[in-house]
C-alpha cells in the first residue's frame, strides 16, 4: 500500500500567484490587518532572502526595492485548497484534507492507470502545476511519512517502504506539525533534525512530553501508522479575485474573467466535468449619490456597496474557457454593470461533460458551442427576446407563441417514414389516395395596422390601410373569437378573410406601386373592445 | 541549376497551399451539387430540388406563395432531422401555420429582426456559424428598392460562405437581387384565390334563412401558384434533369387548404358557415381544436 501527498508550500503566497500569474518568480509578501496596522503575513522565499521578515508593517516592506505587496486573501486561499483536493480526486477516490496546503491520496490500485508510483507522484505534479500550483509530491508506504517527505524535500520524492528513517532523517525539527513550545523544547535539547528525535530513548522522551513525545518520536523514525480520514468530495466550484484598483472598462475585465475561468475550467478539468450555469458576482465600487435629503442638508450620502450578479446558463454542458469568455463578454456587453467593478466571484454550476459521439445516420447539427456563441451574438444584434424557438401555447390567442431558448440539442432523429412504412404504402396504392397539399404560407404584420373598412349590409366593401386602398371582390367571415374576458388583455374579434383588388383606378399609389400586389388575399378583424379594424397579415 | 521537373514543381506548389486549397491541380465542378426536396414534389420535378452549398432566390411578388414555399422547404428539412435557421427581417412568420405546415419548431431557430440590415448581419453569422441545414432570409416583406442595395460583395461572401457545406441558403424576395450568385432562382405568382362555398347539408328552414343572411358564408380554400425558373445552374447529382436557364417552366402547385387557418380560432364547430356577430360570443375552449 502506498500514500502519495500534495504538500504546496507557501500555500498563502501561492494561493495569491495563482489568481495573479504575473507575480509568479518575484518577491512577493502578503500583509493583512486594519489599515493602519498593515503587518506581513506571509512572504515567499525571494523576499524573504530579500531581507523581508514575517510581522513587519507595511510600511518597512515598502523600503525594500523591488517586493511586491499583495494584501492577503482568504478566498483566494479556500479557492487554492479547493482546487487542491480536485486534484487529488483526479487520481484518486480516496483523498485526505490534511491540512490547508496538504493532501493525502490513497495510490492503491492506480498502478493500471500509471504505472509505478513514481508516474502516479509525477501526474499528480503535473495536474496540480495546471491549476496554477507549484507542489512538492512523496510518495511512501504510511501517510505520515508520505506527509513529512512532501514537507520536507522538494518536487518528487519517493520513499522507499521499509526504508523510511534513512531519507526523514535529515530532516529538520521543525518539519513535524506540532506546538512551538515543544519544538522549542526539542531545539534546546540540541535537537535539530529527526535523526537525533529518533536517536532518543522513548521511555525517557515520554516522561519528558508526555504522549506528544511518543507521537513525535514514532514520526521521526516514520514508523507511525494510522489510516486514511477520507474527505467528502464537495461539488462547489468557485473562484474570486479582489482588485486593488477598480475596473470600468470591459477590455481588462475580460482579463480577469478570462483568468477565472480559466482556473474554473482547469478545475472542472480535473474532475472530468463541465460548466452548466456560470455565476458572476461583481461587487461594484460605493458610488456617490445626491440624495434627496442630502441635497437639502448640502452632504452627499454614501451608498452602500452593491452587487451586480450575471447568470449565464448554457443549453450544453461546455469546458472551453475561451467559448465561455466570449458569452460572458456578450452577455456583459448588452448589460454592463453600472459602476466601477472591485471584486469578481464567480461559481459554477456543473453536469456531466456532453457526449460528442451522436448517431451515425442523423444529419450533422450545428456544434453546440459554436451555436451557443453564435446565439448569444445574435442575441446582441437582435435582442435576447428575438431570437430561439418558438413555442406555442395552449391559447385560441392570434399570437398564441411565446419564444424560447434554443434547448441544445442539435442532432434530431428523421421523422421520415422508414422502409417498412413505405413498403407497406406501396403495397396500398392501388387505394385512390389523397393528393398531397401545401400548406398555406401566411404573413404576419406585427403589430397589426389600422385599417379604415367601409361597411355595406354587414359585410367589409372597401378596405385602405398603409396608404393602400382597394376593392373587396371576396370575402369570408365574420369568424367571431374571443377569450380570456377575465383578464385585462381578453380578446374579442370578428375575422373576415378579404380578396381584395389594389388595380382598382385610383387604388394603387405610385410609392407603393412597386412592392404591393394588385390583389392579394388578406385577414383583417375588427375589434370588438377598441371598435377598431386591423389588419392581421396576408396570405402568401 | 536544372530546372524542377514538373512533378517537382506540382509537389511543391501543393505543399505550399496546403491546408488552404485541398486539391489545386483538380478541376472541381461548382455546379454539381447534392440535392435535397423543397418539400414540393411539382417543384422537385423540374428543377430536382434545393441545392446544398448553394443560394437559391425564391422571389415574386407579395400573396405569390414565397411563404409557402418557405415553409414547405423548412417542413422538408425538419422532418430529416436537420437544424434550420429562418432570419425573418420582418418579424412576419407564423409559428403556429408552421407547426400545423411539418415544421418541427424546435429544430429551427427563429431570428427575428426589424430591419435588412439586421438580417443580413444575423444571416452571415449564422452561416459562419455553420451546421444548419438550412437558412432562411425572408426578405419577403422588405422594400425592393431597399434590398437592391444590398452591395453584391454581400451575396458573394454569402455564396462563398455556404460553398463546400451542407448549407442549403434560401433567400425569398420580391425581386432577384444575387445576380449570379444564386445557383438557382424561382419566381413564383399566384393566381386570385379560390373560395369555397357554404353546403348546408341538413337542409332545413333556418340554415337556409342564415344562407341568405349571410351570402359571404364561405370559406378560402386554397391559391394555384405558378413557379418560373429563372436561372439554374444546378447540375443534379442524381441524374434528374437539370431545368436549362432562361426556360420557363410552368410548375402548377397543389392547392393549397387554408382550412386549418380557420381552425386556429377554435370556436367554430363547422369550417362552413358564418356566424351571427351579433350572437352571444363564445369562450374559447382551453384545448386546441
Amino acid at each position: 500500500m502506498a500514500f502519495a501527498c500534495i504538500h504546496i508550500p507557501e500555500f498563502m503566497v501561492q494561493s495569491v500567484v495563482r489568481a495573479e500569474p504575473a507575480l509568479r518568480g518575484s518577491a512577493l509578501v502578503l500583509i493583512s490587518g486594519k489599515p493602519p496596522l498593515w503587518s506581513v503575513v506571509a512572504a515567499n522565499s525571494a523576499a524573504l532572502r530579500a531581507g523581508v521578515q514575517l510581522g513587519m508593517t507595511k510600511a518597512q516592506v515598502t523600503e525594500f526595492c523591488g517586493v511586491k505587496i499583495r494584501p492577503r486573501s482568504e478566498a483566494q486561499e479556500q479557492a487554492a485548497h479547493a482546487a487542491l483536493l480536485d486534484v487529488g480526486w483526479s487520481i484518486s477516490p480516496r483523498v485526505e484534507d490534511t491540512a490547508v496546503d496538504t493532501i493525502v491520496l490513497d495510490l492503491e490500485g492506480l498502478a493500471s492507470l500509471f504505472g509505478a508510483d513514481e508516474n502516479s507522484a509525477r501526474e499528480l505534479s503535473q495536474r496540480a502545476s495546471r491549476i496554477g500550483l507549484i507542489p512538492h509530491v512523496a510518495v511512501a508506504s504510511n501517510i505520515e511519512a508520505a506527509i513529512l517527505a512532501a514537507r520536507g524535500f522538494a518536487g518528487i520524492t519517493i520513499v522507499p517502504a521499509g526504508e523510511e528513517f534513512a531519507p526523514l532523517g535529515e530532516l529538520p525539527i521543525r518539519t513535524l506539525l506540532t506546538d512551538v513550545e515543544v519544538l522549542e523544547t526539542l531545539e534546546r535539547w540540541g535537537v535539530d533534525c529527526l535523526r537525533a528525535l529518533a536517536a532518543l530513548p522513548v521511555l525517557q522522551l515520554s516522561e519528558r512530553l508526555g504522549q506528544e513525545g511518543v507521537r513525535l518520536h514514532e514520526l521521526a523514525r516514520g514508523a507511525r501508522v494510522r489510516s486514511l480520514v477520507l474527505a467528502e468530495a464537495s461539488l462547489s466550484f468557485e473562484e474570486e479575485i479582489e482588485l486593488e484598483d477598480s475596473v470600468e472598462e470591459l477590455e481588462p475585465l475580460s482579463f480577469l474573467l478570462g483568468r477565472l475561468l480559466d482556473q474554473l475550467c482547469a478545475r472542472l478539468e480535473a474532475r472530468a466535468l463541465a460548466v452548466r450555469t456560470i455565476h458572476v458576482r461583481f461587487e461594484l465600487e460605493p458610488s456617490f449619490e445626491k440624495d434627496v435629503q442630502a441635497l437639502k442638508d448640502e452632504s452627499r450620502s454614501k451608498t452602500a456597496s452593491k452587487e451586480y450578479v450575471k447568470v449565464l446558463t448554457l443549453p450544453v454542458a461546455m469546458r472551453d474557457s475561451k467559448v465561455l469568455l466570449k458569452l460572458v463578454r456578450l452577455s456583459l456587453q448588452a448589460n454592463p454593470p453600472k459602476s466601477p467593478i472591485q471584486k469578481i466571484r464567480m461559481a459554477a454550476d456543473t453536469a456531466a461533460l456532453r457526449v460528442a459521439q451522436s448517431g451515425l445516420f442523423v444529419p450533422r447539427g450545428p456544434d453546440p458551442e459554436k451555436l451557443e456563441l453564435t446565439i448569444a451574438r445574435l442575441a446582441k444584434l437582435v435582442g435576447e427576446s428575438n431570437v430561439g424557438v418558438a413555442e406555442l401555447l395552449d391559447t385560441h390567442r392570434a399570437e398564441n407563441f411565446r419564444m424560447a431558448r434554443w434547448a441544445g440539442g442539435t442532432n434530431f432523429p428523421s421523422t421520415k417514414v422508414t422502409r417498412k412504412r413505405r413498403k407497406e404504402a406501396v403495397s396500398s396504392v392501388e387505394k385512390p389516395q389523397k393528393a398531397r397539399q401545401v400548406a398555406s404560407g401566411f404573413r404576419m404584420i406585427r403589430p397589426a395596422i389600422a385599417a379604415n373598412v367601409e361597411v355595406n349590409e354587414e359585410r367589409p366593401v372597401r378596405v385602405s390601410f398603409g396608404g393602400m386602398q382597394g376593392e373587396v371582390v371576396a370575402a369570408s367571415g365574420p369568424w367571431r373569437s374571443s377569450g380570456e374576458w377575465w383578464q385585462e388583455d381578453g380578446w374579442d374579434q370578428d375575422e373576415w378573410d378579404l380578396a381584395i383588388d389594389f388595380a382598382l383606378p385610383g387604388g394603387l399609389q405610385e410609392k407603393n406601386a412597386s412592392w404591393w400586389p394588385q390583389y392579394g388575399v388578406c385577414r383583417i378583424y375588427y375589434d370588438v373592445p377598441r371598435r377598431s379594424w386591423f389588419v392581421r397579415g396576408f396570405y402568401d | 541549376m536544372a530546372a524542377p521537373s514538373l512533378a517537382a514543381l506540382r509537389s511543391k506548389i501543393e505543399l505550399d497551399l496546403r491546408g488552404r486549397v485541398v486539391s489545386p491541380f483538380n478541376y472541381r465542378d461548382r455546379n454539381i451539387f447534392e440535392i435535397v426536396s423543397t418539400g414540393i414534389p411539382e417543384i422537385d420535378a423540374v428543377v430536382g430540388g434545393l441545392p446544398r452549398g448553394a443560394m437559391t432566390e425564391i422571389c415574386g411578388p407579395p400573396c405569390s406563395g414565397r411563404t409557402s414555399f418557405l415553409i414547405s422547404a423548412l417542413a422538408a428539412r425538419t422532418a430529416d432531422g436537420e437544424a434550420c435557421a429562418l432570419v425573418d427581417a420582418r418579424d412576419s412568420f407564423d409559428p403556429y401555420l408552421a407547426s400545423a405546415a411539418g415544421v418541427a419548431l424546435n429544430q429551427l431557430l427563429w431570428v427575428r429582426c426589424q430591419n435588412a440590415d439586421q438580417a443580413l448581419r444575423a444571416t452571415d453569422l449564422l452561416i459562419q456559424g455553420g451546421g444548419f441545414g438550412l437558412v432562411a432570409v425572408d426578405l419577403s416583406d422588405v422594400a425592393p428598392k431597399i434590398v437592391r442595395y444590398v452591395p453584391l460583395n454581400a451575396w458573394f461572401r454569402f455564396r462563398r460562405a455556404v460553398e463546400d457545406t451542407p448549407t442549403i441558403l434560401m433567400v425569398a424576395e420580391q425581386e432577384a437581387n444575387a445576380k449570379t450568385c444564386a445557383s438557382l432562382v424561382l419566381r413564383l405568382n399566384a393566381k386570385p384565390a379560390e373560395w369555397k362555398e357554404a353546403v348546408v347539408k341538413r337542409s332545413s328552414v333556418r340554415d337556409l334563412r342564415d344562407l341568405v343572411k349571410y351570402p359571404f358564408a364561405r370559406l378560402l380554400k386554397g391559391f394555384e401558384i405558378g413557379a418560373d425558373v429563372v436561372r439554374s445552374r444546378v447540375q443534379c447529382a442524381n441524374d434528374l434533369p437539370a431545368a436549362d436557364e432562361n426556360v420557363v417552366n410552368e410548375i402548377i402547385v397543389n392547392k393549397f387548404d387554408a382550412r386549418h387557418t380557420r381552425h386556429r380560432a377554435g370556436v367554430f364547430e363547422t369550417v362552413v358557415g358564418a356566424q351571427d356577430p351579433c350572437a352571444p360570443t363564445r369562450q374559447s375552449a382551453k384545448h386546441r381544436a
